[in-house]
């Protein structure tokens, strides 16, 4: 089986900014009434007119020198015109970089482990809105459009066709969003803010392109399905055809949309209502002065100063806002390894579990901190100290207030352990005489103590009663004989 | 003497101001005045007067008070049903937006409120501005008021219909290819499209965006002159209004033209030309040159291709600008059918009427794949050379002057069967569109009762110029 190219086309929102891309509706629209955040404008009420947000520029040029990519002297945009309910206008205000037009940059690459996939462009467009089904697009009488996304910010970045696998893709994808999230432009984490479309062509077919893949984890599986499907055409010695296709989520398949022949017909043509917009190099180089630490300098430094493992230190860039809160545990407790595996391990695997967004979880450094001093002081132990984060993720309570309330402090009273133990003895008096000889049936003795008190027994404390205990019995058996 | 509803703005403004004149007189012998004639003329298509009568009380109470009345204060006006007018309803003559209700006043309509004008109503255009005779209305054409059987030119036939006979006082339109200076022509009155990005088009319903601007059609050069310092200047709006510093137009009224050197490009003289217009337009350059100024005949080579460069610049962007007119979100919808591509391929087919979408076939074919290098790119191509050819021009001359139309106005109906000849009458009045020019038309005199007009065009932002010289024109000719 010969060589796969992959190319993507990330639709990226930017959705840091206040307002839309030609007028002034607000941007957090998410989880909003429907057509709640809309104007005469962005509506394309008859004769209003853009006016292009500035901001969205600066914040387009950040992502292009982030990307390494070459920003043009100045740039057009181009109406994309096409009949569909989500297009107000029933055209788009995009750029284009054929008939004399020049979008907003071209190259530049992105670093994965072991290459680097280049960026053939990036341009800034206008999102259209949304639309809904009543059920499923099939049984649905009607769509339903909710024009609050329609005029938002968004940025296509084109790759050229370097990735040779769909794992790759995903690579690449987690790389540009981690990007995008240390610019604090686009937050990758808000529904449908990222999005993409694939090409793939293998050796000896043609290309075809994915349309409709919602988030990456999609992506990954959409190439999956479209390699595997390719691959047994080639088997069959059937070449596969140049065509777009759609990816069902539901179904997991990708369904033909059209066989392309040409380019689709847009009618391109410069949009008349903007001017081009000028960018100076003073403009760059201003914007240029604010740009933050990027993933990659981001993990050095999390390694150099806090001594993570390069595994951890991955996590935390990844997931940036966890990084974040990471810098602020480790400056309120001397114990950044141990916090970062706290973080890395139990939180995010149950924030996974749970689908909880680490946005949503609703615990402070502080939370985080105080936990591990009681496990290091030995009011808790490692085992209950995981209870009591998962509680804290889901309410916010403090731990000090989740283990009295719920009574987990550790149990240091010999007495008690003594009633315990020798309540253990008396139900387990064949364990008793086996762990005379047997360290494993101690330990199990040891175990059924910390069982009755759900693991608050002082371990230590417990070891030390169970084999004083033992010893007792040994005595007065030998007694006995 | 005079009737109340046939003064000139400025002097409206003059007796309002100084109490000889009670707002409320005047604008209720303005609609008397509409309801007399309008039957016949067909000028309006929507009259405001509950809104204008209030405004009017308003404005004599504000004199009374000895309050600050602004520089167009009680002067009764015409709009033209495409610049959008909040709470009244803005047609631009077509069945699709027949409905249609603007939440928003245009930036040009907000700077007239604001120095006290009084909107009477909304008046009668081609379809979308897509005409030069205003048959092309989905409300039935406007008629010329100084002759039943012709045409008042178009675009903007109804304001300029409406100045001519006293219906409105001063009226704004819209020019994109002639459309305000054609039915200046056509009516006996002035109209001026000003220096594209000069008036925003904030509110204008668009055409073709990179050539039209907003346009006052009045009765005088005088109120030319406060009518442009009213609505001139740049607006945040509209990303193609351009920062200059303001004007004031007034002083350029009275200014003698010693020494002006005038253009006369042949090429807007062409053969087709009626005679008795030639005759009428060398008649008004020979007064200017008795005045002190100079003429000398030129030739533009690029023109030959202005009139096919323009309607398909024209056409291309209009053909995308009414994609929106889908029924959809506002405007005519027809009653539904099967899925969303049927119900809106059935409004627009009911929506729009036959020049429309002649148009707009026009405008799609230009811009296809295949084609757009050879239409729409060349256009932009042949828009730059006549550019360059005007600016050579622009070197040696102050103004340039030419017929307005080549034509006397025509009898109704007599263009509608062969669209082509309806497009030559724009080919004095496109080349000022295409470079972005400011181009005035000025009565100098009529045949047969017919109007006819003078075009003169100037540079970018000299219209000032324009203003000097037709007001010099105009003073000899009342004498
Ligand atoms: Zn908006």
């Amino acid at each position: 089986m010969g060589n796969i190219k992959i190319g993507l086309e990330v639709h990226s929102q930017l959705t840091n900014l206040n307002s839309k891309l030609f007028c002034s509706c607000p941007t957090d629209y998410r989880g909003k009434e429907a057509n709640s955040y809309i104007c005469t404008v962005c509506m394309g009420i008859p004769g209003t007119l853009p006016v292009l947000n500035k901001k969205a520029v600066e914040d387009a040029i950040l992502i292009a020198l982030s990307l390494n990519s070459k920003i043009s002297d100045k740039m057009y945009f181009f109406r994309k015109n096409y009949f569909y309910p989500d297009m107000p206008k029933n055209f788009q205000i995009s750029q284009y970089d054929k008939a004399g037009g020049i979008t907003l940059a071209t190259g530049g690459y992105v670093s994965i482990p072991n290459k680097k996939v280049r960026i053939r462009r990036i341009q800034i467009e206008e999102d259209p809105a949304r639309i809904t089904y009543e059920g499923t697009i099939y049984k649905s009488k009607s769509s339903l459009v909710d024009y609050n996304r329609a005029g938002i910010a968004l940025l296509e970045i084109v790759t050229e066709p370097d990735m040779e696998s769909p794992k790759e893709a995903r690579i690449f994808l987690q790389k540009l969003s981690s990007i995008l999230e240390h610019l604090d432009v686009c937050h990758s984490y808000l529904e449908g803010s990222m999005r993409c479309d694939a090409n793939i062509s293998m050796e000896g077919g043609k290309r075809v392109e994915i349309k409709n893949i919602s988030s990456f984890k999609e992506v990954e599986r959409a190439l999956n399905f479209e390699m595997t499907r390719q691959r047994n055409l080639l088997i069959k010695g059937i070449s596969t055809k140049m065509e777009t296709r759609h990816w069902d989520e539901i179904r997991r398949v990708t369904i033909s949309l059209r066989i392309k022949e040409e380019e689709e017909e847009y009618r391109y043509f410069p949009e008349p209502d903007l001017v081009p917009t000028i960018i100076t190099k003073e403009w760059v180089e201003t914007i240029k002065d604010k740009m933050p630490e990027l993933p990659d300098a981001h993990k050095e430094r999390l390694i150099k100063k806090y001594e993570l493992s390069p595994q951890n230190a991955d996590v935390l860039v990844n997931y940036k806002l966890l990084g974040d809160f990471f810098e602020k545990c480790a400056e309120i407790y001397y114990k950044p390894g141990a916090i970062s595996n706290w973080l890395v391990g139990d939180l995010l695997g149950y924030l996974h579990e749970k689908g909880i967004q680490l946005q949503e979880m609703k615990i402070s450094p502080v939370h985080i901190t105080k936990m591990l001093k009681m496990v290091d002081n030995g009011i808790i132990s490692g085992k209950i100290a995981k209870t009591v984060l998962e509680e804290m993720i889901i309410s916010g309570k403090m731990p000090e207030i989740i283990v009295k309330e719920k009574g987990l402090i550790r149990i240091h009273s010999d007495e008690l352990i003594e009633q315990l133990t020798n309540k253990v003895f008396e139900e387990n008096k064949e364990a008793v005489n086996d762990a005379l000889e047997d360290e494993k049936a101690m330990h199990y003795l040891i175990g059924q103590v910390m069982k009755l008190t759900k693991g608050r027994a002082d371990p230590e404390l417990t070891n030390k009663v169970v084999r004083d205990k033992l010893i007792e019995h040994k005595k007065l058996l030998e007694k006995k004989n | 003497m005079k009737k109340i509803f046939e003064y000139s703005a400025f002097q409206i403004v003059e007796k309002i101001r100084n109490g000889e004149l009670s707002s409320l007189e005047y604008i209720n012998a303005l609609f008397d005045r509409i309801k007399e004639v309008d039957s016949k003329i067909h000028a309006y298509l929507t009259v405001a007067k509950d809104m204008a009568l209030d405004e009017a009380k308003e404005i004599d109470e504000k004199a009374n008070k000895g309050e600050h009345l602004g520089s167009l204060c009680g002067v009764g006006m015409a709009i033209k049903d495409n610049i959008c007018t909040e709470s009244i309803r803005t047609t631009c003559s077509s069945k699709s937006l027949s409905n249609f209700t603007p939440s928003y006043d245009a930036t040009v309509i907000e700077r007239i409120r604001k120095e006290d004008a009084i909107i009477l109503g909304k008046t009668n255009m081609d379809e979308f501005a897509m005409g030069s005779s205003t048959e092309y209305s989905f409300f039935g054409p406007t008629i010329n008021p100084y002759n039943d059987e012709r045409v008042a030119g178009g675009s903007s036939g109804g304001s300029a219909a409406a100045v001519a006979i006293s219906e409105a006082t001063a009226s704004l339109g819209s020019d994109t290819g002639g459309s305000v200076r054609c039915p200046a022509s056509f009516c006996g009155v002035i109209g001026l499209k000003p220096t594209y990005g000069l008036v925003s088009r904030y509110g204008l319903i668009a055409y073709a965006n990179s050539l039209e601007q907003i346009s006052p059609i009045v009765k005088d050069v005088r109120d030319l002159a406060i009518l442009l310092n009213c609505i001139a200047g740049h607006d945040e709006r509209d990303s193609t209004s351009l920062k200059v510093v303001k004007d004031d137009y007034t002083r350029f009224i009275g200014n003698d033209i010693k020494g002006l050197k005038i253009g006369v490009p042949k090429e807007l003289f062409g053969h087709g030309t009626n005679k008795h217009v030639l005759k009428r337009v060398w008649d008004a350059i020979h007064v200017l040159e008795d005045l002190g100024a100079s003429y000398t005949e030129i030739s533009l080579d690029s023109l030959e291709y202005a009139l096919a460069s323009y309607y398909i610049i024209a056409n291309s962007e209009a053909s995308s600008n009414l994609a929106r007119y889908d029924g959809l979100r506002y405007g005519f919808r027809s009653d539904e059918v099967n899925d969303w591509s049927d119900t809106f391929s059935k409004n627009r087919r009911e929506g729009f009427g036959q020049e429309v979408k002649r148009r707009i076939i026009l405008g799609t074919f230009a811009l296809s794949a295949g084609y757009y290098n050879k239409y729409y790119l060349k256009a932009q191509k042949v828009r730059t050379l006549i550019k360059k050819d005007f600016d050579k021009a622009f070197k040696k001359f102050d103004i340039l002057a030419s017929p307005t139309m080549p034509i006397l106005p025509f009898k109704l109906g007599e263009k509608l069967k062969n669209p082509l000849e309806m497009y030559m009458c724009d080919l004095d009045t496109v080349p000022a569109n295409l470079i972005g020019a400011p181009a005035i038309s000025v009565p100098c005199g009529s045949y047969d009762g017919l109007p006819i007009g003078i075009q003169f065009i100037a540079q970018p932002f000299k219209e000032g110029s324009l203003i000097q010289v037709s007001y010099k024109l105009e003073e000899s000719l009342q004498d």
